[in-house]
């Protein structure tokens, strides 16, 4: 496929399919699904349950092989009816950030080197690992929890710890599953406010799946997805 | 940054307890191949306190140790008289109980003739018997001191020398006293029928009979030769101390090791099923956190090193903290044990290799965690 890149598009997905199980028991999970996302965008995938929306995310987190399609993330083909890269995990460390529905911290590290980790397993040095990961938690206002257990944070502040690990590569890819359902509203107001600040900042593109209508408003755009189809944005 | 540690840190008491239990069993695996050593030990304890070249038994017996052996009581002057042989000394061997401080001795009694072979070559102190009557050389195990009195069948006896580590086959202590001494005990504290029949002079009485005679051989003449010598009385055989050495390791030390081998074995076996458990249990409890760990882009390896390296810890802890209690303990136990640096070094390097075989179980199933498993709520 023949394309010249928009300057700004870092997700660009095409003509993607995934089904699971055969016969009866088919499931059709993703059917030519086509999307774009630009740098500073943060795009809501909103749709009923079973409809593919964690899927679609799987498929873009490079954790999941499409049946076929293309997709290039950050610049790069990684996906032309094969994988084009052998190391995805490295793909992924590089190139994109995960947010979860529950922060996923590691419970045996504290907030510090849960951040630190990622830029360990990067290759950086631990004292400079360290260093950076007490600016990503003041950046998010959570420095002063640098030394605490996960087990000891709030639902709010594991969020935000959650969301400077997932920032710690500089990652241009976001992806968010569910980012503010463990949240009350004025949380997760504070939460969509910090991810739209992280897409101007980071010049980076959000994903975030979402059932929350009360951060609707605040999402530049959203996809719908109906039963493994994107209908319209 | 090392995970495996972090985790150890985070749930410390679980970890510790977890090694501990494991030190209990791991303690016993050691505690196992110490008793095989002292065992062994044990076993040629009272062949090398033996200061003699051959030892002649009856004929076709493997005696006295592995086996029963009674040859004449003037079996001595016969051999004295061989040529090559330098010096020559009946002994007698018999167990007895005996009540010492309120405790009950199983002793064994060797009886040799003073001045001749067949005396214990090391005190560790007091001297050797030097009256022919009712003195005793006695073993520190049996905690009896020098100058101490012992009432053995009618007669008491004072201890005049001690020796160290001198046991039987069975750890049992041994005591030396002069031969006829032991020849009247035996003779007290036979089964009263037969000791009537002998009072009686109906047939030549136990006092007769040694188990052994043992000899000094002069060293310009090959056992061999008067091995041959004294093989033309038909009565008597001879083995030399080589060929007691071998007998008591084949025969004795080998069952007792096949033994002990597979109790080692099964209990390794064991360990290794536990530990394979515990790591089995660990990994599925951290299910989420290595799904999150991939999807973040760790790599494979430092997964499985997460898993491998709390095994090998969890493993090395119970075996150093079982090998420290068998050290501070093996003194109140009822046999021997004897640890050699070598033991020690094998049985480390095989639980090493039983932790990594039974983290494969855990490695596996990390390996498979699907990194989606991440995202579900
Ligand atoms: N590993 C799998 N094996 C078989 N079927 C699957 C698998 N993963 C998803 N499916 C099916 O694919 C369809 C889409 O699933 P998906 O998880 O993407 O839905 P979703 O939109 O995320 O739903 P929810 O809002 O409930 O999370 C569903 O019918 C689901 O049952
Ligand atoms: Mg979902």
């Amino acid at each position: 496929m023949v394309e010249t890149k928009p300057a700004d598009a870092l997700v660009e997905i095409r003509g993607i399919s995934k089904h699971f199980g055969e016969g009866e028991a088919r499931v059709d999970a993703l059917r030519d699904v086509t999307l774009t996302i630009n740098a500073r965008e943060v795009v809501g995938l909103l749709g009923p349950s079973g409809s593919g929306k964690s899927t679609l995310l799987n498929a873009i987190a490079c954790i999941l092989e499409p049946d076929g399609g293309w997709m290039r993330l950050d610049g790069e083909v990684v996906y032309d009816n094969r994988w084009l890269r052998g190391n995805l995990r490295r793909l992924r460390l590089d190139k994109i950030g995960f947010i979860f529905q529950s922060h996923n911290l590691l419970p045996f590290l504290n907030c510090t080197d849960n951040v630190a980790l990622v830029l360990t397993l990067a290759g950086w040095k631990m004292d400079a690992a360290t260093a950076r990961a007490r600016e990503l938690l003041a950046y998010l206002q959570v420095e002063h929890r640098a030394a605490a257990m996960p087990g000891q944070l709030s639902g709010g502040e594991a969020q935000r710890v959650a969301i400077a690990r997932a920032l710690a590569n500089r990652p241009r890819i976001i992806l968010a599953d569910e980012p503010t359902a463990a949240l009350d509203s004025a949380r997760a107001g504070i939460v969509m406010d910090l991810l739209h600040k992280l897409a101007i900042d980071q010049d980076a593109a959000i994903i975030a799946v979402t059932h929350d209508d009360k951060i609707l408003g605040r999402l530049d755009r959203i996809y719908r997805m109906v039963d493994g189809r994107l209908a319209g944005e | 940054m090392n995970l495996a540690f972090r985790d150890i840190r985070h749930k410390l008491g679980r970890f510790i307890l977890t090694c501990l239990g494991l030190s209990l069993l791991l303690g016993v695996v050691v505690t196992m191949a110490g008793i095989y050593r002292g065992q062994t030990a044990d076993a040629l304890a009272l062949l090398s306190a033996t200061d003699a070249d051959v030892w002649i038994v009856e004929s076709g017996s493997q005696g006295p140790f592995a086996e029963a052996s009674r040859v004449p009581g003037d079996t001595r002057e016969l051999v004295a008289r061989i040529y090559g042989v330098e010096e020559a000394g009946s002994l007698t061997l018999q167990t007895v109980q005996m009540l010492h401080n309120g405790r009950r001795l199983r002793i064994q009694i060797v009886g040799y003739e003073p001045g001749r072979p067949g005396a214990p070559a090391h005190l560790t102190d007091g001297r050797q018997i030097t009256s022919s009557r009712f003195e005793l050389i006695a073993d520190r195990q049996t905690g009896l001191k020098v100058g101490e009195k012992v009432a053995l069948g009618r007669d008491s006896f004072t201890v005049v020398g001690l020796t160290s580590g001198v046991v039987t086959l069975s750890g049992d202590s041994v005591l030396y006293m002069a031969l006829r001494d032991a020849q009247q005990l035996q003779f007290d504290l036979a089964p009263p029928a037969a000791r009537k029949e002998a009072a009686r002079g109906a047939q030549r009485s136990g006092t007769d009979f040694v188990n052994a005679v043992v000899a000094k051989v002069s060293p310009n003449v090959p056992p061999a030769v008067i091995a041959t010598e004294i093989a033309r009385w038909k009565h008597l055989s001879v083995l030399t101390g080589a060929q007691q050495e071998t007998l008591l390791t084949r025969t004795v030390i080998e069952r007792a090791s096949r033994q002990i081998g597979l109790f080692m074995t099964v209990l390794t076996l064991v360990s290794a099923v536990i530990i394979a458990l515990i790591v089995y249990t660990l990994t599925l409890d951290k299910t989420r956190d290595i799904a999150t760990l991939k999807m973040i882009g760790a790599p494979d390896r430092t997964i499985i090193g997460l898993i491998v390296q709390q095994a090998l810890l969890m493993g090395v802890s119970g075996f150093v903290i079982g090998t420290a209690l068998v050290f501070v303990f093996r003194g109140v136990f009822p046999r021997r044990i004897e640890m050699l640096p070598t033991d020690i070094a094998g049985l480390f390097v095989v639980v090493v290799v039983v932790c990594l075989a039974a983290s494969a179980l855990g490695v596996r199933v990390a390996v498979k965690v699907d990194p989606s498993r991440a995202l579900a709520g």
